[in-house]
């Protein structure tokens, strides 16, 4: 067996680990601790289905950022879907029958790639033009575009430009999923675009890619509005009552 | 007036463009020891402050899952950058909303993460030192916790509380506030922030009774420590003297007169607003809490309202039932606490008050809404009643009134500059340039509507207008108080019908 695709297994193993054992960790540190007061940003929903619809328009239009600003709404909303239907058309490099949906959304998703690249550039546009918002960012904000960018465009170019052997590529991560090691192509643009979307892996849980969780945990989205009706009490803070 | 200049009040909002540390300077007093260790902190800096600081941190980390949430969820989009009144009114970078947060974060990311433990300049961590502890005093203090750049940030990071918390580390080790410190305390021996004993209130209440009834001829009460009464009314120490608030306590008191309800204050929790809040300390706004609890019970009351204050009202609506509750002891067919315009608004609904409005056509109102009721409470039972039933109260007492533009009111209203505790002379330069996108709104409507007054239902606000609107050219009695609205158009029934038939019922 060749040193490659061993390489790749265990850069894949590693990453898949730090990503959820970091992810979980912090899941579970968010929902341990405790929120003592009721602090919705009102007007805020008065029962859990309210709260359950916010969060929906929250999470899937970014209603609070366009609120806030049309461009980086665009930009953010354009990146985030474009990369959500990508990751869907990826889902059949680990399915060895694939469903019927993700066949149908593969066209849609290959150009869904030029929606996320776009974005990223916009909002890497904003980042350097915007006085405000380059006041505010370190190294690391436009390091993390940078690398999106980067796997978009690899991604991008094996798709429109020079294809590579998906069908390799497939057997590789099918491979993965059984526990064993398949050939993988020696392809440049594809090894790039594998490294760079591991390392992506591995720093999401120790980066501002938290705030994917996080806007879940938030108190002031995801509380209900009813403090005089129920009474909200937390364990720490019971205590003091003793 | 004061060796700062007040900025030119523009024809539209503008963006500023960035002035680097120019409120660096900006910082209030210091708390001194005996008040410091009145609230249980230390008297001054501890040795070994850093150290504590970080414990601090982590032990906030550890009780408040916003914190955590928020110290990591920030992903410099920049959505909140030009939502602070503070920084449009000063241009001061660290007054971006998230430049404020990262005040902390930066600390929090060099000591608590790997990339700020192995890589701090890549993320931009910080060591905790000397400058960074300065610009702690400084920024968290130019924070009015009013949480607007929640509204617009995608994860609703309220930086109001990154502010509290902040500010209780910064108490932990030694370096308090003292305005809001020495008002604690105050609120916490004698029962209100003024300070102000039982003979001094009763005084002062049977002083507005006898004015009350030398203009109406109708005998209103003012009722204190009225053991059985129905309704305890806890309202901001500011409403039995400063101006305009004593007209909004006429006002409660007239509408309470015409309910015929009977109602008492307490000498002993004789003050709505908690300080407690502005610096984020659970434990001093629950002590100061359970006052209200206690004179609740002392007195055999069955409702408990507050009186017109912001601040005051989101720890009464958000918190009072986490912290003194459970209020099982009073009449569960009221929501508890109320607010005094829940309670007008109620009766205006069941038409029971009867106004002459033209009594308020002297004047054409806009509303402010304050930051804490529009953004941390509500009113009613429909979200969204903290705008909607003041302007009901507003239009049932007036004729003539007229909304600011719409991203300065409702849930994108500004704050007034003075609230969160620093309602104080020593930050007098901050206050003015935090009014300023507040009094560019107010201008608009002066200006297209003929608008002359702007009433609000906060004691913090109608004390910053009445110093503040001088500074932009408008009058300091602009500022009007609902309640005074509502006092002067609201007819009271057992009312002298008319000066001509009260002389000849004396002759006869
Ligand atoms: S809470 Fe208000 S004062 Fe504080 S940073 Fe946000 S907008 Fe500014
Ligand atoms: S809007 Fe929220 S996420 Fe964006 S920079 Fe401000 S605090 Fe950070």
């Amino acid at each position: 067996m060749s040193a490659l695709p061993v390489t790749y297994a265990i850069l894949f193993y590693a990453a898949t680990l730090l990503l959820v054992v970091g992810l979980v960790r912090k899941i579970v540190l968010y929902a341990r601790t405790p929120a003592p007061l009721k602090i919705p940003t009102t007007p805020a929903p008065v029962s859990r289905s309210g709260v359950v619809l916010r969060m929906v328009h929250e999470v899937v239009l970014f209603t609070s950022l366009f609120k806030a600003t049309k461009w980086t709404w665009l930009f953010g909303w354009l990146f985030h879907f474009g990369l959500l239907l990508v990751l869907l058309r990826h889902l059949r490099y680990f399915q060895a029958e694939t469903w019927f949906w993700v066949d149908l959304i593969q066209p849609f998703g290959k150009y869904a790639s030029y929606a996320m690249v776009i974005g990223l550039l916009g909002l890497f546009a904003r980042r350097i033009f915007v006085d405000r918002v380059r006041y505010i960012s370190a190294p690391s904000d436009y390091l993390m575009l940078l690398l999106l960018i980067a796997i978009g465009a690899s991604g991008m170019l094996m798709t429109f430009v020079t294809h590579t052997d998906i069908v390799m590529v497939k057997g590789f991560f099918l491979g993965l999923l059984r526990f064993s090691i398949e050939p993988l192509p020696s392809d440049l643009l594809l090894l790039t675009h594998l490294t760079l979307v591991a390392l992506l892996m591995i720093i999401f849980p120790i980066s501002k890619l938290l705030h994917a969780p996080g806007v879940f945990f938030s108190p002031s989205r995801n509380q209900v509005d009813n403090p005089r009706e129920k009474r909200h009490l937390a364990p720490w803070a019971a205590e003091l009552e003793k | 007036m004061a060796d700062f200049e007040t900025p030119e009040l523009r024809e539209y909002p503008i963006i500023p463009k960035l002035k680097e540390g120019v409120m660096a300077h900006s910082k209030p007093y210091v708390a001194k020891v005996q008040f410091q260790e009145a609230l249980g902190f230390p008297g001054e800096l501890v040795d070994n402050w850093e150290e504590k600081a970080l414990e601090k941190l982590d032990d906030l980390r550890g009780r408040y899952r916003s914190l955590q949430v928020y110290l990591d969820s920030c992903v410099k989009c920049g959505a909140c950058t030009d939502k602070c009144h503070y920084y449009l009114g000063t241009s001061d970078p660290k007054n971006m909303p998230v430049a404020r947060q990262d005040l902390l974060r930066q600390v929090y990311r060099r000591y608590r993460t790997f990339a700020g433990k192995y890589f701090p300049r890549l993320v931009g961590a910080k060591d905790l030192t000397r400058d960074v502890l300065d610009d702690w005093y400084s920024y968290f203090h130019q924070c009015s916790q009013c949480r607007r750049c929640s509204v617009f940030c995608p994860y609703g990071i309220d930086t109001a509380e990154i502010s509290m918390a902040a500010r209780e580390i910064m108490d932990t080790i030694g370096v308090g506030q003292k305005y809001c410190n020495e008002i604690i305390g105050k609120a916490a021996t004698i029962g209100n922030n003024l300070g102000l004993p039982e003979p001094a209130l009763a005084d002062t209440l049977e002083g507005l009774e006898e004015e009350v009834e030398e203009d109406t001829g109708v005998p209103v009460k003012f009722p204190l420590d009225q053991k059985g009464s129905e309704i305890l009314l806890v309202t901001p120490s500011a409403d039995f003297f400063a101006e305009p608030h004593v007209d909004g306590l006429i006002g409660y008191a007239k509408v309470f007169h015409e309910a015929g309800v009977s109602w008492t204050m307490s000498s002993y929790a004789s003050e709505a607003a908690n300080f407690g809040m502005f610096i984020g300390s659970y434990e001093n706004m629950r002590s100061l809490s359970l006052r209200i609890r206690k004179a609740a019970e002392d007195l055999g009351v069955k409702r408990i309202v507050f009186g017109e204050c912001g601040h005051a009202w989101r720890v009464a609506y958000s918190f009072l039932n986490t912290l003194a509750g459970p209020f099982d002891f009073l009449d569960p067919n009221y929501p508890v606490p109320q607010h005094i315009c829940e309670f007008t608004y109620d009766l205006i609904q069941k038409d029971k008050l009867k106004f002459d409005k033209s009594e308020n056509d002297h004047m054409t109102l806009t509303f402010h809404d304050s930051c804490n009721v529009a953004r941390a409470s509500r009113m009613g039972d429909k979200a969204g009643g903290q705008f909607d039933i003041p302007r009901a109260i507003i239009r049932a007492a007036c004729n003539n009134f007229v909304d600011m533009p719409a991203d300065a009111i409702g849930e994108a209203t500004f704050c007034c500059g003075g609230g969160g505790g620093l309602l104080t002379d020593d930050l007098m330069e901050l206050r003015v340039k935090g009014a300023q996108p507040r009094m560019e709104a107010y201008k608009r409507v002066v200006e297209d509507n003929g608008v002359t007054n702007v009433a609000a239902i906060c004691a913090i606000c109608k004390s910053q207008f009445t110093k503040v609107l001088p500074y932009y050219g408008f009058g300091m009695t602009d500022i009007v108080s609902v309640h005074q609205l509502v006092s002067e158009a609201l007819v009271l029934s057992d009312a002298p019908s008319d000066d001509n038939d009260s002389d000849t019922e004396a002759e006869a």
